[in-house]
């Protein structure tokens, strides 16, 4: 069983939901990420996706566009990332997930990116721009190493998802709203109706993560809510992270996640 | 290739998309599959092509410039005599009027030097629709004759300031705007790039081009030994290529090298660039050791693109097409010559099709052809033109 799948049925046996969180790597610069990471673990935050910059993001809005922007001028690069990863594995064993674009994996082979992704310390992969239709070079460098997690979206049929489904492991990450990363629109109908009907299509075979537009603990109440098995906060981290001056940062983000993770917690 | 299976040329092209794109993505490829061959659909824009557009566009025997160069006969296809200025409304009226039979009510679009977004304007207004354009900052300056175009016409054009504010920009822009309104809205892209079924789909509204070359030159007794066009996405030049392909002509297509290929200001994907993920294709890129996609540089805000047409790329490695480049000097130089020895001023896209076309017309016979493909006129470019010459040119 994969640190991911095992970390959805650990919180099952406890009766809660995953918090999962979202931060880019290098943003505002690598010392920030170990204290936000800290932050996050102390917060109590169940797995952690961690962002890779890519120069074209364009599933992402202006909140991780910039922290991309900003991160990829500090001079993020694939081996500093990793050195970053082991550095945070010495100080934590939680699941970590890399969110990044394809062509980043592609360029330098899937095979050698996710071998030596592994090895650094990561457990998974999110790749927006990732198809299911162009994903099987990837799925099989991928296999028996670390998780896939591919997206879906309230407009998906009904033999899309379990296609998808198929293709996914650690969770399936369900895209909240039509739209990118970070735009607030309120809870939508057809988002309940979307968690509602991903949970049906894939009879619980594996756990449902929202993404997108989730930013407060009243997000992640009503999410739960409706059946979803985490929930995915990321702008919201990054706006913090933005404004707060590094000699705070390691409690501020504590203290946000504790809000979020709070919701998650199921009453017996 | 006809209808590539999978939409894949080979290992290019594909579907790279984020999933709430799927959906439309499929309901456009079914559209498009129904109404490519209904012949309402086909009279109704060969009726736009030949009424509105001005098609066909005329294959003009350039013998000034011909004899000054002294080899093979050159002919330029005139898509600069075009409504508009240029083959993009090929694309546009086709695209408009799919959009319209999908009953979209909003169209949005992106441009590089302007061109596909004037055409857009236009093609939209003439069928009753209204569009949104997606330009790059740094284009509304260097090109702000068309944005005012563009207003004109009753189009709204968003400026784009993130990344290096051109091409690219506005496309990672127009798909972000497409993702979140995907129900209602038809995204026309303006090359033969993005996922499928776009780059297959522009190919085939652009091969009017390629088709009428094929006619007007057998009606001369003649088939091209040379055909050229330039690329930046490539939408006239897979248009003018595509007919061609199983010709014996010899094919080549031109890109912007800008300062040099050695200087990394330069847009030539297809000569320098090596393969990669971007806009929803698998394709040549300009990228840097990392993969994140690096900054181009052309004299042409139209060629200012790190990535390139799927279907270019597969000619590439087939080696059907050979793909060479021309410099800003080099492409100015055939500006200056075709403008004093023909009386036609070309786009600087066009003019690095031009400038390849010297360089053959030099080493080939006169009893040779080359066709030329003049992809748009120069009107939009005479302020940066004026621009190089006042600081390249010494008193």
């Amino acid at each position: 069983m994969s640190k991911i799948s095992e970390k959805f049925a650990e919180l099952q046996e406890k009766n809660q939901k995953a918090l999962i969180s979202y931060i880019m790597a290098g943003f505002p610069n690598e010392k920030s990420t170990i204290s936000v990471v800290r932050g996050l673990v102390k917060g109590g935050v169940d797995i952690i996706e961690l962002g890779f910059p890519f120069s074209d993001p364009l599933a992402d809005g202006p909140v991780i566009q910039n922290a991309s922007t900003i991160s990829l001028k500090k001079g993020t690069k694939i081996d500093k990332f990793f050195a970053l990863v082991k550095k945070i594995r010495k100080e934590t064993d939680i699941p970590l997930v890399l969110m990044t674009y394809t062509n980043i994996l592609y360029h330098k082979g899937y095979q050698k990116f996710i071998k030596d992704a592994k090895n650094a310390g990561i457990d998974g992969f999110i790749l927006p721009d990732m198809s299911v239709e162009e994903s099987k070079e990837y799925l099989q460098a991928a296999k028996n190493i670390a998780d896939t997690i591919f997206l879906i979206s309230p407009n998906t049929s009904k033999t899309r998802i379990q296609k998808i489904a198929k293709a996914s492991s650690g969770f399936l990450y369900l895209v909240a709203i039509y739209g990118i990363t970070g735009v607030k629109t309120g809870i939508k109908n057809y988002t309940i109706k979307a968690i509602k009907n991903v949970k049906k299509q894939t009879d619980g075979k594996i756990p449902i993560g929202v993404g997108f537009g989730v930013s407060t603990p009243d997000d992640v109440k009503k999410y739960i809510k409706a059946g979803a098995d985490g929930v995915i906060v990321g702008s919201a981290f990054l706006k913090l992270i933005e404004k707060t001056p590094q000699s705070k940062l390691e409690s501020k983000i504590e203290s946000f996640t504790k809000s979020l993770k709070k919701q998650t917690l199921q009453k017996k | 290739m006809k209808y590539p299976k999978n939409g894949k040329f080979g290992e290019f092209g594909g579907k790279y998309i984020p999933e709430t794109l799927v959906p439309a993505i499929e309901e456009l490829e079914e559209n498009y599959l129904k109404f490519k061959n209904d012949k309402n659909f086909k009279k109704e824009l060969d009726y736009y092509l030949k009424v509105y557009a001005g098609r066909p566009t005329p294959l003009y025997y350039a013998k000034n410039l011909s004899e000054k160069l002294g080899g093979a006969k050159i002919y330029l296809k005139r898509e600069d005599l075009l409504h508009g200025g240029a083959h993009k409304i090929n694309n546009t009226l086709g695209q408009a009027l799919l959009a319209k039979k999908m009953k979209k009510k909003r169209i949005i679009a992106e441009t590089g030097a302007g061109q596909h977004g004037v055409a857009t304007a236009m093609a939209c207004a003439a069928l009753g629709m209204k569009a949104e354009v997606y330009m790059g900052y740094k284009d509304t300056i260097r090109q702000k004759l068309n944005v005012f175009r563009m207003n004109l016409l009753g189009s709204k054009v968003h400026p784009v300031k993130s990344g290096s504010k051109t091409l690219k920009d506005a496309i990672n822009e127009a798909i972000r705007d497409w993702i979140t309104n995907v129900e209602t809205t038809y995204y026309l892209l303006g090359s033969a790039v993005g996922p499928h079924p776009y780059p297959v789909m522009v190919r085939d509204f652009q091969s009017v081009i390629g088709n009428e070359i094929k006619s007007q030159m057998k009606k001369l007794n003649k088939t091209p030994d040379s055909v050229i066009a330039c690329v930046g996405g490539g939408s006239n030049a897979i248009g003018t290529f595509y007919p061609l392909v199983d010709s014996n002509a010899e094919i080549i297509g031109v890109e912007a090298a800008g300062h040099g290929l050695k200087s990394k200001k330069h847009s030539a994907t297809l000569s320098a660039g090596s393969k990669g993920v971007l806009h929803g294709m698998m394709t040549y890129l300009l990228q840097d050791k990392e993969g994140q996609i690096t900054e181009t540089h052309s004299i042409s805000a139209g060629l200012d693109y790190p990535g390139v047409g799927p279907e270019h790329s597969y000619f590439k490695d087939n080696k059907r097409v050979k793909y060479h480049s021309a410099t800003d000097t080099e492409v100015i130089e055939a500006f200056l010559m075709l403008t004093r020895t023909e009386g036609i001023i070309p786009a600087l896209e066009s003019a690095h099709a031009i400038a390849e076309a010297i360089k053959v017309a030099k080493k080939s016979k006169k009893s040779e052809s080359i066709v030329v493909t003049l992809s748009g006129r120069g009107d939009k470019d005479v302020e940066e033109v004026q621009n190089y010459l006042s600081k390249n040119v010494k008193d």
